[in-house]
């Protein structure tokens, strides 16, 4: 699981500085939203990635949470924490782009082919760590399922998974963004993970297989 | 010995396991159920290869640059929000029944210049009727369509809800603002009913565009299962009766609403 959680020291000073470039925000000084725009860009821009699967979609999502929050500060309220509250916008507005990308797009069985962030991709690790043709053609394969199983998720499930999974979020932090109960958050995030786990299952197994070959051999 | 389900090993994984340590105590005595939670793991192991680009250092500041040009002089104060698009075409919507409404009542009193003065309560309440009248008739309509799509396909056979879908969207929208006037007004059935349709909106806008008829059987069950288009009907009858008894005699409209409430 990646998550990228700060400590509870760097939390509350992050918090707490936020707090103090949204009051000034909000007295008119544009250069303290800056701040917060630099500052929480990373973060945003990760959760819509993960949301949406492609680039640009997920820059758009990264804008349009800024705007919409610069726009709604005034209803802010200052306790909260800004960088949740923009994670919640991006959340939601990144539920409507995939719901207006579907409806844009023709069915595409196929799922995009990524080229950044290739430093990390499992199939290029492999191949750096050993070139065995079996195990390489197994990768290619994993992730082109992995691909496709995030992309037969709901709206809803893939929210809650991205949130709860990748980025450790709140059960009622989710709820939140998906205006349901808990209780119903905490079943979305199971039915996702039992519908990956029944996607990918056989890839994985046989990932394992490929392993132990690839030792062997 | 009882084994772990499914979803306790799911949520002991992601941390949302309501007893933590009763899990962690099957897990160290049960080996079946530690290789089920491996086999979890494993999955999400893989899942956490996905790569997600890094978008540079200077990335917020190129966002900056994006939106800056955009940014107002300054961010809304919270009443503003009252007069953004959406609220201002509810706000549209609620003005132009009041301006009906009161015409009627201008009429309705030149008819009959014996009869009492409506109160503002009374007006407040036949335009709650009448409008949430509408909209249940909407929602029925919807879900007797919903209930009745293509029944006789095989399990695995694709269905476009997209049509569905944006129905479903632009009725929340109205629910919602009848739902909290409901509760505002303290009408608790209403609201209760209300609440229930806005959570199967909720699902169907929610579901892919594309479902298996077997997901489309299950949406369907669910507004069975509830109840849900048999509480609308029983609503909507109720509100028409209530309409009409508006008319002649509106003051015995709060004693069918306690009464309501009472049952």
């Amino acid at each position: 699981m990646i998550r990228m959680q700060p400590s509870v020291e760097n939390t509350q000073t992050i918090a707490d500085s936020d707090a103090v470039a949204v009051e000034r925000t909000m007295a008119g000084d544009r250069d303290a939203f800056r701040v917060l725009v630099e500052r929480h860009s990373h973060n945003v821009f990760r959760l819509a990635y993960r949301m949406t699967r492609n680039r640009p979609d997920a820059e758009e999502v990264v804008q349009e949470a800024f705007l919409r929050a610069y726009q709604k500060l005034g209803k802010f309220e200052a306790r909260a924490n800004f960088g949740t509250w923009v994670y919640r916008i991006a959340a939601n507005y990144a539920i409507d782009r995939m719901r207006q990308r579907k409806k844009e797009e023709a069915r595409k069985v196929e799922p995009a082919v990524h080229e950044e962030g290739m430093e990390n991709d499992p199939v290029t690790l492999v191949r750096d760590a050993a070139p065995n043709p079996e195990r390489l053609a197994h990768n290619i394969e994993l992730r082109k399922q992995m691909e496709i199983a995030l992309a037969a998720l709901s709206y809803s499930e893939r929210t809650a998974f991205v949130m709860r999974h990748w980025e450790g979020c709140a059960i009622e932090e989710i709820a939140q963004v998906l205006k349901s109960s808990s209780g119903a958050a905490k079943n979305t995030v199971f039915r996702a993970v039992q519908k990956l786990r029944l996607a990918l299952q056989p890839f994985v197994g046989k990932g394992m297989q490929a392993r132990a070959t690839g030792t062997e051999s | 010995m009882k084994h772990m389900t499914e979803e306790e090993l799911i949520a002991y994984r992601e941390g949302v396991a309501a007893q933590r340590a009763v899990v962690a105590q099957h897990l160290a005595a049960c080996e079946e159920c530690r290789a089920e939670l491996e086999r979890i793991e494993a999955v999400l192991a893989a899942l956490d290869t996905l790569p997600v680009p890094n978008p540079g250092d200077d990335y917020g500041r190129h966002v900056w640059q994006q939106i800056a040009s955009r940014l107002p002089e300054r961010p809304a104060r919270w009443w503003q929000a009252w007069f953004e698009p959406q609220r201002l075409g509810a706000l549209a919507a609620v003005t132009a029944l009041l301006v009906v409404a009161f015409i009627a009542g201008r009429i309705t009193k030149h008819d009959h210049p014996g009869n009492d003065v409506a109160t503002k309560e009374q007006i407040r309440e036949r335009i709650l009727v009448v409008a949430v009248g509408d909209h249940l008739s909407k929602s029925e309509m919807f879900l007797v369509e919903l209930s009745n799509a293509q029944p006789n396909s095989s399990p695995g056979k694709l269905v476009n809800i997209s049509a569905e879908q944006r129905r479903a969207e632009d009725l929340l929208e109205e629910n919602r603002l009848y739902r909290q006037t409901a509760l505002q007004e303290g009408d608790k059935v209403m609201a209760s009913t209300l609440d229930e349709l806005e959570r199967f909106l909720l699902d169907v806008a929610n579901s892919p565009d594309v479902v298996t008829s077997a997901q489309l059987e299950k949406i369907r069950q669910k507004i069975e299962a509830r109840g849900i288009l048999f509480k609308v009907r029983v609503v909507g009858r109720e509100l028409q009766e209530r309409q009409k008894a508006t008319k002649p005699a509106p003051a015995q409209n709060d004693s069918t609403k306690i009464e309501r409430n009472k049952a």
